[in-house]
């Protein structure tokens, strides 16, 4: 056999594993509520369930204090509906998703969408009750245009319509959360990839039910049972199927929690859980080259919209709505659309106003010059410090690596111009300019997609098993929050209903452990980051904008010959590695999942950017339908079609509010 | 001359160094490495001492490391092609960040610190 020895460290000194190293040794936990997934909306049902008397594990491949896509922090605060001065109802905002292509459009799950716009700002309410400070308690902002005065809370975007909190001390909310359900006695488990879901009889399937998991300790390398009565996945939605660029900009080319690869998409799927969606893929928002760290450079979207944007010669660049130049912050919104937020991405302000839609041609024709700058020296004192002081101060990945690193290197907002990314002119304004440029092999998943199908109790199609945040395609910090806490509250009432008791299935873990500690049985073979990239050169190649069928499964037959050719060949040389082996696995199947997802849709859909050359057509009706994709009890991909409003469908409500009264399960307690 | 010795050694991980202790403050507490979400760092064998950065390329840049600091003796840094680069007005002086000629350092901490 031919080895090939490029790796030094495996020729020269090695250093031990600074952790104790157990590989397979098991440990058991049992409790009614399981949770994979630590981010907001884990760490959010782990919080009502057991304020509400349940017992609780909670899993993250982190730390619960800074785990998750919002562990480093949260700045804004989305569909406050429920704050004294939202004029926007939970009806407008669902629509408001509904009809907006950038945030999925039609394809939007609009039941967790109208749960979220009720809950959202209870749930904030909750978190000042932790410690949160959200107010402006001692002035700072008093008298701006964006603080109630009554509440003292400090708004974005629409100051009139105001449904989206600008958020005091969001980078202290993952810490105070783990301080919480250190209070009410969860027990954790960081460190832990979940692995597998495991279900009655050891049965996968449509018709299964869950009753726990298994994982493995990225330290020790330990194998970890969890008995559950019922499980909640929030582990966030697959990134890297088609880019693993580690070299350039390492995690940080990663738009969510960087440990977010698609494991829990898989082990639902596996089980038996249908998951939609998988074919929601775009340009958007990672993937691109040419990004910048998240929100640290000159912008003119999303946190940075009230700041003007000027030339390299200090001209400065309009904006518009309806053909006019805006210069009063009260006159840049379409005041037509009631919306619970106003920031979307690129140039499409969602309803605000924009700068020039032909500025690639005006900086051709030199009319402006590049580069461009945020000059926040204009900006009014109060408006500048909510952006730098308020925004930056406390988004994920802003708070220590903008804010503090900015100001430690002497950057000033009161003395400085931020230089936007200098793009070719065709690049401006094709998304926030921190996200780079489009390539369109570059993909990543659509910020709502890759979910489960769930239902009004945020159940998956399987009996036991619960979705929040992300894996319900809510993609901001308060609707994590509302799901994950709904979510809880159904759990419980489902607990509350069972009468029998399932023991585990030993083959099924048996043959669970055989499959986890595969790579850790030999020295030789291929590493992870190759596996990555091979496994992206496939999606890249097969399943990019333009797809067709015989692309589609020419891709497929590609996987199944990894999985017999390279598959066996990975090797992990200690826990973290074995982490990463199992991200690989995991990488490979939502892959499959992403193209047995794709060729089930037969026609091109604008909303994800999706096309189809053998099958021309956009949006026909039989294609208005959610794609769903599962595991047969044989563990083969099976897909199917669901109508776009299946939630308002029988057995459900035929509105959204009727539903929400019906399920919300407020006052559940778990019965002892 | 003070030439460093030669080893047979492997390439640097990209993208950059991504974490800086400052050994003088550093007490080795492990604190940072405990706090970060891919264990970029892991704890040094010889105890009291900086943890080594084994993983920097699975760096989120999420500065958790940094803040979780009691000592603020971790130092994050974004890696050398995404450092951002800004024109001061009335001067009309270009800096970028992690440029040595930067100007005085600004003290006001966020809105919440």
């Amino acid at each position: 056999m031919y080895k090939n020895i490029t790796d030094l460290q495996d020729m020269g000194r090695k250093m031990d594993w600074p952790y104790p190293v157990n590989y397979g040794a098991e440990n058991y936990s049992e409790t009614d509520i399981l949770i994979l997934g630590g981010g907001l909306a884990g760490t959010a049902a782990a919080i009502e369930a057991a304020g509400r008397g349940a017992t609780v594990a909670l899993v993250d491949k982190g730390p619960i204090s800074y785990s998750g896509s919002g562990g480093s922090g949260v700045d804004h605060w989305h569909e406050a509906c429920g704050a004294p001065f939202c004029t926007v109802t939970p009806e407008q905002a669902t629509q408001y998703f509904l009809n907006t292509p950038y945030w999925g459009g039609k394809f939007t799950m609009a039941h967790q969408r109208y749960i979220s716009a009720v809950e959202s700002y209870d749930a904030l309410l909750e978190l000042e009750k932790m410690g949160l400070p959200i107010r402006d308690e001692a002035g700072e902002f008093e008298g701006a245009a964006f603080r109630d005065p009554e509440t003292k809370l400090t708004v974005a975007y629409d100051y009139e319509q105001a449904g989206v909190i600008r958020l005091k001390g969001g980078a202290k909310m993952k810490p105070l959360m783990k301080k919480e359900c250190d209070r009410l006695g969860v027990h954790f488990f960081e460190h832990v990839s979940a692995t597998s879901l495991l279900t009655r009889d050891g049965k996968t399937g449509p018709g299964a039910t869950v009753i726990g998991a298994t994982g493995v300790n990225l330290r020790t390398g330990e194998f970890y049972i969890w008995k559950a009565k019922a499980v909640l996945v929030a582990t966030g939605i697959p990134q890297g199927l088609w880019v693993n660029s580690t070299e350039v900009n390492g995690g940080g080319s990663k738009h969510w929690d960087v440990n977010c690869v698609g494991e829990g998409q898989v082990i639902m799927a596996r089980a038996g859980a249908q998951m939609t969606l998988m074919e929601s893929n775009n340009t958007g928002i990672a993937g691109g080259p040419f990004r910048w760290p998240a929100y640290s450079v000159g912008d003119w979207s999303n946190t940075w919209y009230p700041c003007p944007i000027v030339d390299a010669n200090g001209k400065k660049i309009p904006y518009i709505k309806n053909g006019k130049e805006v210069t009063e912050w009260s006159e840049f919104f379409d005041k037509t659309w009631p919306s619970p937020m106003k920031s979307t991405g690129a140039n499409d302000r969602g309803g605000m106003a924009q700068l020039p839609s032909n500025l690639p041609e005006l900086i051709k024709q030199g009319v402006y010059e590049l580069p461009f700058y945020a000059d926040m020296t204009q900006m009014d004192p109060q408006e500048r410090r909510a952006l730098w002081g308020l925004m930056i101060g406390n988004e994920g990945r802003t708070n220590y690596p903008v804010y503090k690193l900015y100001s430690r290197y002497g950057f000033d907002p009161e003395k400085d111009l931020l230089q936007l990314p200098i793009f070719t002119p065709d690049q401006a304004l094709t998304k926030p300019s921190w996200m780079g440029t489009n390539v369109p092999q570059w993909r990543d998943s659509h910020r709502t997609s890759n979910c489960a199908v769930t239902d009004w109790h945020l159940k998956t199609t399987l009996d036991g098993l619960y979705a929040a945040g992300l894996m319900v395609a809510n993609n901001y910090a308060s609707g994590a929050h509302a799901t994950g806490r709904y979510a809880a509250r159904n759990m419980i009432q489902y607990i509350n209903s069972l009468s029998e008791d399932h023991p585990l299935d030993r083959l099924q873990i048996e043959t669970e452990k055989k499959r986890v500690y595969a790579s850790v049985r030999h020295t030789d073979g291929i590493g992870w980051k190759e596996f990555k990239n091979g496994c992206c050169r496939v999606m890249q190649d097969h399943c990019t904008e333009y797809k067709t069928d015989k692309l589609l499964r020419q891709g497929i037959q590609w996987f199944e010959s990894i999985r017999e050719s390279e598959m066996p060949m990975l090797r992990a040389r200690n826990p973290h590695e074995l982490g990463k082996v199992l991200e690989c696995y995991a990488q490979l199947e939502c892959s499959e999942m992403t193209l047995y997802a794709s060729l089930a849709r037969k026609a091109g859909t604008k909303v994800f950017d999706f096309k189809r050359t053998d099958y021309p057509e956009f949006d026909p009706p039989e294609y208005d339908v959610f794609i769903t994709v599962s595991c047969d009890e044989n563990g083969n991909y099976i897909t199917d079609k669901i109508p776009l409003d299946y939630y308002l469908q029988a057995p459900w409500e035929s509105d959204f509010k009727s539903n929400y009264e019906k399920y919300a399960s407020l006052d559940v307690r778990r019965k002892l | 001359m003070d030439y460093q010795k030669a080893y047979l050694v492997s390439n640097p991980v990209g993208p950059g160094s991504a974490l800086f202790f400052d050994e003088e403050l550093c007490i080795g507490c492990n604190i940072c490495v405990n706090s970060c979400r891919s264990d970029v760092m892991m704890p040094n064998p010889e105890a009291g001492r900086p943890p080594i950065v084994v993983y920097p390329d699975e760096c989120w840049f999420c500065g958790c490391c940094a803040n979780a600091c009691p000592r603020e003796a971790v130092r994050m840094e974004h890696p050398m092609p995404m450092r951002a680069t800004w024109k001061r007005k009335e001067t009309g002086e270009f800096f970028r960040i992690g440029c040595i000629n930067h100007p005085e350092p600004v003290t006001k901490p966020p809105v919440v610190d």
